[in-house]
Order: C-alpha cells, then structure tokens, then sequence
C-alpha cells in the first residue's frame, strides 16, 4: 500500500470519526430537549419515538460479459442514524475479471433540512482508478416532485480538482412486484483528470433501465440494459486511446434491502 | 387484474397460511420441555367477574401461522380474559408483572383518577419486572370498552381484552344473548423491527400501489387525459393514494377473539333469537370493515356510549373503537361475520351459527380503493404549497369527483350548516344558506375559510403535507365504503339517546393538527412529537372545544384518556359521545371535553406504532386549587 493511499485513508476515517461525533451531539442535544413533556416527579414517557435504525440497500450488483472478462458492478447505500440525521456510506465501482477497475467510498452526514430534502456533507475516496484521490463532498438527496429521487453531489479534491455527480431515478410498477427503474447518472469534471482519463465539462452519462422482480422486498433479481456515453474531452481521450465513447451493455443482477 | 390479492407462486403457501393463519392457531401452553398447542386458545375467551381480580402479565409462545413467536399475555391468554364488572362497584385489579421488562394496563375509556389510568411516565411509574400493581376506583359508567397495555409494543403482542361493565339502570333495548368480538392484529415479526422496518421502508407491506396496468384500465374508464392528470397530481405531492394502511394485509394475520380466519371463531345463536354483537377494535394498526352478510345490523351504543338505534349492513371500526350492535339471525344455519382491513389485504372472520362447525360462505374482499385529493382534503390541486404550480387553479378541473352514493348521501342528509371547527364557534348560525350538498367543501373550495396551520409545521422536515380544504366530512362512509352497494354507518348516523350531559358551550376551542411524513415514518401534533411538547394545559371544571385538523394522509383514531370525547356535529352541536374520534385524512372535526377529572393524561393517535412515534401529547388538567388560584390572579391583573 503507497504512502498516498495510506494518507488518504487516514483522513477519510479522521472525517468519519468527526461525522459520528456531530451526530451523536445532535442526539445528545434531542435528548436533553425531551424532558419538558413529562409530569414533574415521573420518570420521562418511555416513548422510542426516533430510535437507532440503519439500511442497506444494494441498488446495484450485477454482471456482464465484454469481450470475455466479466464485470462486476455495484452501486450501494448503507445508512445508521435516527429519521433526520445520519450517518451514510456509499460505495460505487467495478470489477473485470478480478481487478478493481473503478471503486470510491463516500461517508457522509446526511441532515434533514426540508420536506423532501436531505443535505449531505463528508468525504469520498476513490481507490481506482489510478493513484487513490480523496474529495469532499457536499450535496442534497431527497424526493423530487413526481417522486424521482434524486442525489446531487459536488466534490473538491485535495489536490483542488473540483467534480459534480447528479443521480435519479425512478420506479414504474408493472405489476406490484414487476417494477421497472429508469436511472440516469451525470458526472462532470472541472478540469482534466489524467488517470481518470477524463477532461472537463460533462464527462460520463449513464441511463439505464432495469427490470426487477420483487420476490421480497429484500431479494429482487433484474435484467438491465445500461448505456453509457462519454462526452467532450473525455470521449477524445477514449478516441485517442482506441476505445468507444458509447457503450452499451445488457447486465443481470439482485438488488438487495434490508 | 395483477396479483395484488391473488398468491404469487413464490409466495405460495406462505400467503395462503399468513392470511388465514392456521386452524388451531393460538398461545402454546409448556408441557414437560416441549411446547404443545393449547386447544383451549379455541374456547370462548376465558371471562372474570367479580370487585377483586388478580391479573398476570406474562409471556408464552403463540403460532397463528404454523410459527411460534412470543406473545404478551393475561393469564396465560390471548386475547387477555374478558372482564365482567358492575357500574356503582369500587373494583380492585391486582396485577402482577410476570415479564422481564416493566409493564402496565390501561382501561381504556374509563373514567377514574388519573394515578390508576395506566400510563408509564404520564400517570404512575408503570409495574417493573417481578413486581405488581394495585389499581382500585368506582365504577361510574356501563357499556363495552377494553384494555391493554401502555408500554412498549406489548399491546401489539396480545396484551388486550375486553372489558364490560353492566349497568345499574335497564338498558334501552333487550336482547335474548350476547358475544363479544374482539378484532386485532397478529405479526410473528418482533414489534420493534417492525417500527424500524416502517421508519426506513415505510412502503415495504404496500403491494397496492397503482401499476401500468391500472393506468391503461383507468385510461380506457376515465381518459388518458384525465388519468394522466390524476396520476400527475399525486406525483407533484410525492404520495401515494394507495396508502391506507402502514402495515396491512400483508404484514399481519387477523384475528377475532384470538382465532385466525382458518380457525374460525364461531358464537352460537338459536333461531329467532335476538344477539348482541360487542364489536371491539382492539387491533394496534388496523382499521376494519364489517359486515355479516345477510344481517341487518342495529347499532345501540358506540364506544360504550347509548346511540339512537340506526339500522346498517356495513361499518368501519377504527382502532381502538367499539360498537354494540343487535342482530336477529333467522332462516340460516350460519352468518360469515367478515372484518375486512381498510387495504382490503386480509381479513378477520369468525362465524353467527346455530351449531359448532356450520359455516357459511366467506366473501371476498373488496377491491381495493384508492384516496382521491377530496380525500385528502384538497380542493384545488397540488395541496403542496410549495409544488403547486401557482396561479394555476382550475377547480372544476382537479377536482376529484366523489363517488355518486357519497352525493347521494349528501343530499340525503339536513343541510351542513357553518363549520364548528372553523374558529367560530357553532352557536352561530350559518351566514351563507346550505345548498342541499357539501356546503362546507364549496366554501372551502371557494376559499372562504382558508385553513390556517401551526407556524410548526412550515419548513419541517417532519411535515410532508397540509389538508388545504379540511371539513368533517361526519356524513362520509370513507375510502373504499361510498358506493359498496350496503348501507354504511356514518359517524353523522352515531347520535346519542342522551342530551349534552354538561350542556355548557365550550368557551375556548384548542385546536390541533395531526401530521406526519409518510416517507421518513415520523409523527406528530403540530409537528411537534412528543419528546419535542409541552403539556396541554386544561382548567379544572372547563369545558372545552378541541378541533383537529388531520394534515396527512392516513386516518387516526384519536383517544383523551380519563375525558370524554363528546364528538361535535357539523353545525358545532354535541352529537355523541366517543372515547376514541376517528381522523380520516383531510378532515377537521371537533369535539367538547369537560375537564373534570384532575391530573396528566395521555392523548394520543391510538395506532401503536404512530403514537410511539410521537403523535401523543400529555393533557394537564390543573386541580381544584390551582384553577381557583389562577383565577385570582386573573381577577387581580
């Protein structure tokens, strides 16, 4: 492991350790509020109301042959923390046959500060590909009208890179259990990036439909159709070194809740 | 049609077995190490009379679904024994904590002094493990009513029985034999991870939800325009209209009288005899619909309370209610008493017959229907300040037609006069004359009384909606019940064969909103849960006008402990008597209450899992002594 990804990693759990800290103030701080409801003489209602809860959904797991390797990808969200205040782990990437291509870790906390808007703040790493770069993050995530639901997230590099990632997606029920999910994912880059081979403005756009199959509501497997493009001077790179800029694949996979 | 009711093949048998529970469902007594099925879960529910009784709260295994999970129970039994006191009698309850957590018992619409109501941190310090608890008080009333616990999720675990007091004076009305019909809800999931499944998938047991199919059927019906329009309108306020239930069908087993569908509680009647039916909504989460095909129904009393006798086929009970009605069975061998969930996904039923084992048919359940933006108390689209698009109301337009019976109820009904809830007392009479329909819902419509909310509801991320066009809708059979074909109570049809027993008008009116965010499963007054409230202050001797308006989606049965509810009708008047007044989504009732009864009580949503969430509040009612102070001092400033 190289003294970069090790200094990266440091700080990513530095921000962690920070992130669980101004949560628990938050619940200390909830706590200590909760006493003007109780009768003088009584110990306080023993009411949960808001108690520790946590989720993982697994969005995304799924496979695809190319050119004889296959690929694995992922796209996942764990959260721990109360109804307006979390702690959220999101890890995206992919694998070919058995080297990480691509891989990055967000902690963040999420707060909520509208209806139908979370904001979030913390950190993301990305170990692939190339050298390990850590940003920070800020965005939103929430329920926008029409019930898409939607996460936009900027990011600043610790080495000044700037980027910006808009996520959406959306459920269509053809039967209750049958459920298509239309998803589109915009990354732009402020500037080039060489090892990611990415220029500036809108590098990468991904729309992809998958149709999954609610067993539970825990295990669903789908077939998906995922189309990615690459745009301006991230397409020329992808020229230049004699690859598409389109790419369009057929993928099989299970998306887990729980 | 898509398999919203029918069994996936995946889930097959499960689903069968989980809607109908098994045969001999019930608790399972220990013998020598091995746990063996008690028949007698399938005897009458164990009953206790008498001024002295000694209770034991304790847990044993149960299975209704060919699983064993743990439940909470009274001796030994679930449902907990039914109860058989006196009006005028002063009755000791000696109860015994047999569980390893704290528990309590809270008699649920009783009158009596707040330190023997039951409620852990609000009235007494609740009964730790090993220990026991004395309650003792006057009976002061007569009727149906029942009881349960008030800690923790041990209601949802079977800690309910039912509990009638005889009256001192004849009743109004004569009967040849009677059953009690206790309704609840069974989950073999532990309580907890159920609340935390609801706090981070609050959709998980919703398979009702419209599909594509369902829109190409209501296009064909209504128009693609229309259905696009209708679809849109619930997208921009981010809803589902197919939210009706948190937990539902498919998340629990139903019960009457502790027995499953498949168990088939039956009670027996001889021809020509007239029965009392003592129908108790002792469910955590669920609302039902009732029927007895073939029955005509004669509703006597609602939460114990004596109603003018009105005649009906159907009725929605809601959490926490209770109804006693008449029935003469006569020509049949057996009647199906069918209790259907509000999400139409399961069911309760047991069995009227004039011998053990003779069953009739069981029906089906009903569609299952879906809320319309009149439902949730929206006149002009949208409801969602904040979403809708401004300046772009178009009323005859988005407004959702209501279903023809529901009009002809309406024009059924005397005129609605002047909103009681609206601010303006009910004395007055109405400025506008009523048109022979909803004159309340044009007004509103129109704009005449724009609803105002709690300063705490704008910018909380604890508040997904706003009812812009609340009104009592008393006359409305509800979601799912308008245009059935039967004849549907109404809480307009529940009129008390009593006068006001106070008879004073209110002199001040506290309004309240319930809320809550479907999406984040938090829930509220005001949009302040419980932990975040302060006690709602009550003089001693007051009488008061409480109004709530409900701001969500879903109905609540909402129940004052120690106090009546005296429920209002639409021109502010009292109508009846309730301990528990159910909230369908966008309504605005009030009701009086007379702050008789000293001391701190719980006022809360009676669906479990929303009232832990913090839709509770404590009522304070100041004593003798403070109220006479804080006149003083009135007097003296």
């Amino acid at each position: 492991m190289n003294t970069m990804r090790m200094r990266a990693l440091s700080r990513t759990s530095l921000r962690l350790v920070a992130s669980v800290g101004l949560l628990a103030l938050a619940r200390l701080a909830d706590a200590q509020a909760s006493d003007g409801a109780t009768p003088v003489g009584l110990p306080a209602h023993p009411m949960l109301e808001d108690p520790f809860n946590r989720s993982l959904l697994v969005d995304e797991l799924e496979t695809h042959e190319d050119g004889g390797d296959r690929e694995l990808a992922w796209d996942t969200t764990f959260w721990a923390g109360y109804a307006f205040d979390k702690l959220v782990v999101r890890s995206e990437g992919e694998k070919r046959g058995g080297t990480t291509e691509e891989a990055e870790l967000e902690l963040l906390w999420s707060h909520s500060v509208a209806r139908w808007w979370d904001v979030v703040a913390g950190a993301r790493t990305d170990f692939e590909p190339g050298a390990t770069e850590s940003w920070a993050a800020f965005g939103v995530r929430g329920l926008a009208p029409y019930r898409f639901e939607l996460e936009a997230t900027a990011y600043l590099s610790d080495g000044g890179d700037s980027a910006a990632r808009l996520e959406g997606e959306y459920e269509l029920l053809i039967t209750p259990r049958l459920i298509l999910q239309p998803q589109l994912e915009l990354n732009w880059y402020g500037q080039s990036v060489a090892s990611r081979g990415v220029g500036p403005g809108l590098s990468t756009a991904e729309a992809a439909l998958r149709l999954r199959y609610e067993f539970r509501r825990e295990v669903a497997p789908y077939v998906g159709l995922v189309r990615e493009r690459k745009f301006g001077a991230t397409a020329d790179r992808a020229h230049a070194e004699g690859e598409d800029a389109d790419d369009t694949r057929l993928v099989a996979g299970v998306r887990l809740r729980f | 049609m898509n398999d919203r009711n029918e069994i996936t093949l995946c889930e097959w048998p499960t689903r069968r077995r989980f809607l109908q529970g098994v045969a001999a469902g019930g608790v399972l007594a220990a013998f020598g190490g091995g746990a063996r099925r008690a028949t007698a879960a399938l005897a009458p529910p164990s009953a206790l009379a008498g001024n002295e009784l000694e209770l034991v709260i304790g847990e044993t295994e149960a299975s209704f679904t060919g699983r064993a999970s743990l439940a909470t129970v009274v001796n030994g039994s679930l449902p907990a024994p039914l109860l058989h006191w006196r009006e005028g009698d002063t009755v000791t309850l000696h109860v015994r904590n047999a569980l390893d957590v704290d528990t309590s018992i809270h008699w649920h619409g009783i009158l009596l002094p707040f330190d023997m109501d039951g409620v852990p941190g609000v009235s007494f310090h609740g009964i730790p493990p090993g220990e026991a608890f004395t309650y003792r008080f006057v009976v002061r009333q007569s009727g149906t009513y029942w009881y349960h616990a008030h800690s923790g999720f041990q209601e949802q675990q079977g800690l309910y029985g039912p509990l009638i007091i005889q009256p001192r004076d004849p009743e109004p009305f004569s009967y040849d034999r009677e059953h009690v019909i206790l309704l609840s809800d069974w989950t073999d999931r532990d309580p907890l991870d159920l609340y935390r499944l609801l706090k981070r998938q609050p959709g998980y047991f919703n398979y009702n939800d419209r599909t594509l199919g369902d829109f190409v059927r209501d296009s064909k019906r209504e128009g693609f325009k229309s259905t696009l329009r209708e679809r849109l309108e619930w997208g921009r306020m981010r809803m589902k209209p197919s939210d009706l239930a948190d937990v539902g069908g498919h998340g629990y087993t139903y019960l009457m009288n502790g027995v499953t569908p498949a168990g088939n509680w039956t009670g027996l009647f001889a021809q020509g005899e007239r029965v009392r039916l003592r129908f108790i909504n002792g469910s955590a989460m669920s609302i039902f619909d009732v029927r007895i095909p073939g029955l005509e129904m004669t509703v006597v009393a609602a939460d114990g309370q004596y109603v003018v006798p009105v005649a009906v086929e159907e009725f929605r009970l809601s959490a926490a209610e209770t109804l006693d009605v008449l029935v003469e069975p006569r020509g049949e061998e057996a009647y199906t008493v069918f209790a259907q969930s509000m999400d139409r996904a399961g069911f309760a039923r047991g069995t009227l017959a004039v011998r053990d084992g003779a069953q009739a048919a069981v029906p089906d359940l009903d569609p299952v229907a879906y809320l319309s933006m009149a439902d949730m108390g929206h006149a002009d689209h949208g409801g969602d300040a904040a979403a809708a698009a401004p300046g772009a109301v178009d009323h005859s337009a988005h407004q959702p037609v209501p279903e023809p019976a529901e009009h002809a109820q309406h024009a059924a009904q005397p005129a609605p006069a002047a909103d009681p809830a609206s601010g303006h007392a009910g004395h007055t009479a109405p400025a506008t004359p009523a048109a022979p329909e909803t004159a309340t819902e044009h007004a509103h419509a129109a704009g005449a009384t724009p609803p105002s909310h709690p300063a705490s509801e704008s910018g909380n991320p604890g508040v997904d909606m706003q009812a812009t066009a609340p009104s009592p809708r008393l006359d409305d059979p509800g979601v799912g019940l308008r245009d059935n074909g039967r004849r549907v109570l109404t809480y307009a049809d529940l009129k008390s064969a009593f006068p006001d027993p106070d008879g004073r008008a209110p002199e001040r009116t506290i309004e309240l909103h319930l809320t809550g965010h479907m999406e984040r499963f938090v829930w509220s007054f005001d949009g302040i849960p419980f932990s975040g409230s302060e006690p709602l202050e009550l003089r001693y001797g007051e009488r008061v006008r409480i109004v709530l308006v409900n701001d969500t989606m879903m109905e609540h049965p909402i129940h004052l402990h120690g106090m009546w509810s005296d429920l209002e009708n639409e021109a502010g008047e009292f109508q009846v008597r309730k301990h528990t007044v159910s909230m369908p989504p966008g309504t605005k009732r009030s009701f009086r209450v007379t702050a008789d009864a000293p001391g701190p009580w719980a006022f809360h949503c009676h669906l479990l899992y929303h009232m832990e969430a913090g839709m509770f509040r404590v009522v304070r009612v100041g004593n003798r002594e403070e109220t006479a102070h804080e006149h003083d001092a009135h007097a003296r400033s």
